[in-house]
């Protein structure tokens, strides 16, 4: 450790706060990771409103199927077809860029690529992240994936269209639909950079919560912010590279001749010469990052959400390290249960009984997590911000959507379930909406912090009730169309008569994903207005206890002016009886808080004198200046 | 024009929304509301919350109970009435955790909103509820697993020797059904041999006996009662056999031949009666997504009685004897064998 020339570096903070970079420097290529956090979160949310956008229209044909789409023209061209029609094959490329954008574009990079990179530093207490050029490329390699995956929008054989977890022979015959042709390696690169920018960004998340926090930091007085973003890292640099690999022999099997996926297979009049390989396989791969990204994108937001109850509720967090054990728990099983998704592939049996037993053991460490945070709202002293709101909302759509998972993953069950909407309205509520409200709750709480504005909070408690009610009027009802055996991924129901009925509950759902797609705007109009106009926030406007409120309104490159305070206590001594106020930042030693400390507690005063002469690694900082940087 | 109207319209609605917005910001600035720690929306979200609540489980009783015979799709198999079994029993289950946790989360959200002169209580941890919350889910869903497990094992079982062979192979965008014939044996296939042109589309292998008596026929047609082993594959991409009121649903995987057994319990007719729809028919759907054509690949599905589905079967010719071009492709010391078994049928 370079600890003496830490120790001289931090007395040069004071030029290191007043540099003035361009342009340039300061917002693009930038190695600041509040910078980069921005960038993710303006990013993701471009790529958000693409993804609803894309949901909207199809919800249009699945809700309206005899309406003239006639005046999209102008936007999809020979897309609608001449009768005024969706083209059946772009319903598909839109159902898929949907998934695909969702998943990976919003709530993986948009999500963990924001929250990880603004909060990881400063809520430990660290000057930036361990390797911020690293940090840099993690998101210049996202946006060189956003670029691919764009331009494949916009191409004449449009984008991959089959489906986004893209199951060869599918997407690896360009002669079985349009979208298997270009669209596809389009796909399949910018999927490649998109592994190459998780990976480099949770590598220095991992790195840097190791190595990073501040002085009394232990890891058992980390956020749960914190630790879900941990956990989350190591999830995605497990399994990533597993989906590379999936995906570079799909590369091999479209473009070199190889038969990793393909056998035994006749199309368009001709049989193909691939004999021995298994779609199966590839299911095997996909599966084995598909379901660990459930987490991925779960885990941040009920980090997020466990900060901003327990900061709102004004009490601790009930049960801390309960919370931590669970999310221990599900990060181990989130690796052994990905077979449920593929109870009728053809799957052995007596492996799909093994995979039914693992996944119900996962609903165990969710069911403890939804109880610790109905204690924590129990006899506390509730304020509504609009991230509380969106906090709520996810617990609630996170319970919704979870007992169903209690279904799906019984076998036996999944049978008749598998592939309908059951299952559309199963992730959507638990995945899809909980990570969805997590990242906008994160947003709403952290926003004066990143822009030293806060959001209008009227707006925000508009936007979530319409949001709210808007989720549960779009997911609820496709319970009811999903038991009744709709399967997913269809552009129209008439033809059979087993799915004829329900076109007004679909017309239902579809008039509401239009009006909670369009009130997104009310949240998207108070951020950019906000960012510019908002009212000018307090140092610490929500009484939180955690560290990054201790930086100035517009934390420079290094978050602290001076020093990196030091760390005494756990980040949730909210309402602690005989404290003066109702919250006890992290960085207030037990030996000023007397009237208010536990039994226990007064043992730690001792410690006091060893932490503050601890030594921390200021590894991340000390590098920008080897870099030259400034 | 109208679009030009239109346009202004929503620019019009736009500007007064933006308007309402700055006026209320300015009112809040008046009266000092965003300096207070609460305002009075606070007691106005923890309201919402619970008639949310109380708003949403109205509708979600009303819905559920009201039309209910329109979302459950009748059951026409044995092992499809255990699993509805199952699947019902865990929704009772799971609905009531998700009531009674909704009903904690909004009426907590209401009892503990702000206070001024509250403070909340400082309770950060209490094993004895943690051991509690973690014991019990794992009790019932042990017992969920286990009743499952026994019902998924009985149903992925080996079929009996004796169940009707049929083959179900999916392609771009259609099925393909092909019976085991007489000797209730679907006979090899190699996918060389597949030819759209000369009209052998399963790319049945006539150096193989059991291929001589096979058939193909355009409809799904099952004996009521009997056990039915569908052979199911697929030639191009994966496809999935569906078969809604059979509960019956399994992958056709180019290369890997998957199957699965099933008992139908009432024939065409019985449904019709039941449902009071003489146009009912059972359909057979795709649920794999597999290119532009996926929502269109059915097939119609006919229960009969057995003894009527033994006299169908019988009259059916085979595909040999209706296609005796391929006769060429029998070996030599098996095509005598070959023109019994084609003439068995007549």
């Amino acid at each position: 450790m370079a600890t003496a020339e830490a120790h001289i570096d931090s007395h040069d903070h004071h030029d290191h706060e007043h540099h003035k970079g361009n342009f340039i420097t300061n917002y693009i290529f930038c190695t600041d990771h509040k910078v980069i956090a921005k960038q993710f979160l303006i990013t993701g949310i471009f790529w958000a409103v693409i993804g609803g956008a894309f949901s909207a229209i199809f919800r249009m044909q699945l809700g309206f199927p005899d309406a003239d789409l006639g005046w999209l023209e102008p936007l999809l061209g020979k897309w609608i077809t001449p009768e005024g029609k969706l083209d059946p094959e772009f319903y598909l490329a839109l159902v898929t860029m949907h998934g695909t954008i969702m998943v990976f574009f919003v709530l993986t990079a948009g999500l963990s690529g924001t929250f990880s990179n603004f909060l990881i530093p400063l809520q430990i207490g660290a000057r930036d992240m361990a390797s911020g050029f690293m940090n840099m490329l993690s998101y210049w390699f996202f946006f060189l994936s956003s670029v691919i995956m764009f331009i494949s929008l916009l191409i004449e054989t449009g984008p991959a269209s089959g489906g986004w977890v893209v199951y060869p022979p599918l997407s690896a015959l360009p002669q079985a639909m349009q979208g298997s042709g270009l669209g596809m390696t389009l796909w399949l690169v910018a999927m490649v950079f998109f592994i190459v920018s998780s990976l480099l960004g949770g590598i220095n998340y991992i790195t840097t919560i190791i190595n990073l926090r501040t002085k009394g930091m232990s890891m058992w007085k980390l956020p749960l912010t914190i630790w879900a973003f941990f956990l989350t890292a190591i999830i995605g640099v497990l399994s990533f590279p597993v989906l590379f690999a999936a995906a570079l022999l799909l590369v091999f099997d479209r473009s070199f001749g190889t038969s990793f996926y393909l056998s035994e297979i006749y199309i368009q009049g001709e049989a193909l010469p691939n004999v021995g390989g298994s779609p199966i396989l590839y299911q095997h791969l996909f599966w084995f990052l598909g379901h660990p990204e459930v987490y991925i994108v779960l885990l941040p937001a009920l980090g997020i959400t466990s900060e901003i109850i327990s900061t709102n509720s004004r009490k601790p967090i009930f049960g801390y390290k309960a919370m931590v054990i669970s999310m221990l728990g599900i990060t181990v099983l989130s690796f052994i249960v990905w077979a449920h998704h593929m109870f009728v592939s053809g799957l052995n049996p007596f492996l799909g009984s093994i995979f039914m037993f693992l996944t119900l053991i996962i609903a165990i460490p969710s069911a403890v997590k939804v109880f610790n945070y109905l204690t924590t709202l129990w006899r506390g002293n509730i304020v509504f911000t609009p991230a509380m709101l969106f906090s709520i909302g996810l617990v609630s759509v996170f319970i919704s959507g979870g007992v169903t998972g209690i279904a799906l993953g019984n076998s036996a069950i999944d049978i008749q379930l598998h592939d309908t909407y059951f299952v559309v309205a199963h992730f959507h509520l638990v995945m899809g909406s909980a990570s969805f409200f997590g990242m906008v709750a994160g947003v709403y709480h952290w926003f004066p912090k990143m822009f030293g504005r806060m959001m209008d909070a009227k707006l925000g408690y508009v936007h979530f009730w319409i949001t709210f009610v808007g989720v549960y009027l779009v997911f609820f009802p496709m319970h009811y169309i999903g038991i009744a055996g709709f399967p997913r991924r269809y552009y129209s129901f008439t033809n059979f008569d087993a799915f004829s009925g329900f076109t007004d509950l679909n017309a239902f759902i579809s008039t509401a994903a239009a009006i909670t797609f369009v009130a997104q705007f009310i949240f998207l109009f108070n951020f950019i207005y906000s960012i510019f106009r908002g009212k000018k926030a307090p140092a610490n406007p929500w009484r939180s206890n955690t560290l990054e409120w201790t930086t100035p309104r517009n934390p420079g490159h290094g978050n602290w002016p001076g020093e990196i305070p030091a760390v005494y206590r756990w980040p949730y001594d909210y309402s602690k009886p005989g404290a003066k106020e109702d919250f006890i930042p992290q960085t207030v030693p037990f030996s000023q808080t007397m009237e208010s400390n536990l039994p226990h507690e007064n043992d730690e005063i001792a410690l006091e004198k060893e932490i503050e002469e601890m030594v921390v690694d200021e590894t991340g900082e000390h590098l920008e200046h080897g870099h030259g940087a400034h | 024009m109208f679009g030009f109207y239109i346009l202004i319209a929503v620019f019009l609605v736009l500007g007064i929304l933006l308007l309402i917005f700055r006026i209320s910001r300015l009112i809040n600035i008046v009266k000092g509301s965003d300096e207070r720690r609460v305002t009075g929306s606070n007691n106005v979200n923890a309201v919402l919350g619970v008639l949310f609540m109380v708003i949403g489980f109205g509708l979600l009783g009303w819905y559920s109970i009201q039309y209910f015979d329109l979302y459950d799709p009748p059951v026409a198999s044995i092992h499809g009435e255990l699993t509805d079994k199952l699947f019902w029993r865990t929704i009772n289950i799971i609905g009531a955790v998700f009531i009674v946790t909704h009903i904690l989360l909004f009426v907590f959200g209401y009892k503990y909103r702000y206070k001024e002169d509250r403070k909340a209580l400082f309770y950060p941890h209490n094993n004895q509820l943690e051991y509690l919350w973690t014991g019990v889910p794992a009790i019932v869903l042990t017992w969920l697993v286990i009743t499952g497990w026994l019902a998924w094992t009985d149903i992925m079982a080996p079929a009996s020797d004796d169940a009707e062979q049929i083959e179900v192979m999916g392609y771009q965008f259609a099925w393909s059904l092909r019976y085991g014939g007489m000797d209730n044996q679907v006979g090899d296939y190699d996918y060389r041999l597949i030819s759209d042109a000369n009209g052998n589309q399963h790319g049945m292998d006539f150096t193989d006996r059991a291929n001589f008596d096979d058939f193909i026929y355009r409809d799904l047609v099952i004996p009521k009662g009997r056990e039915i082993i569908l052979k199911i594959r697929a030639r191009d991409v994966l496809h999935s056999v569906f078969l809604p009121h059979f509960r019956l649903k399994m992958d056709a995987v180019p290369g890997m031949p998957t199957q699965f057994k099933f008992t139908a319990t009432k024939t065409t007719q019985e449904m019709r009666d039941e449902l009071g729809d003489q146009e009912f028919n059972y359909e057979l759907a795709c649920t794999e997504i597999c290119g532009r054509g996926h929502f269109s690949m059915k097939k119609n599905v006919i229960v009969m009685e057995p003894e009527e589905y033994d006299k169908w079967k019988a009259e059916q010719e085979s595909f040999l004897k209706k296609n005796p071009d391929f006769m060429s492709q029998v070996p030599d010391n098996l095509k005598e064998l070959a023109m019994i078994s084609t003439r068995s049928n007549e």
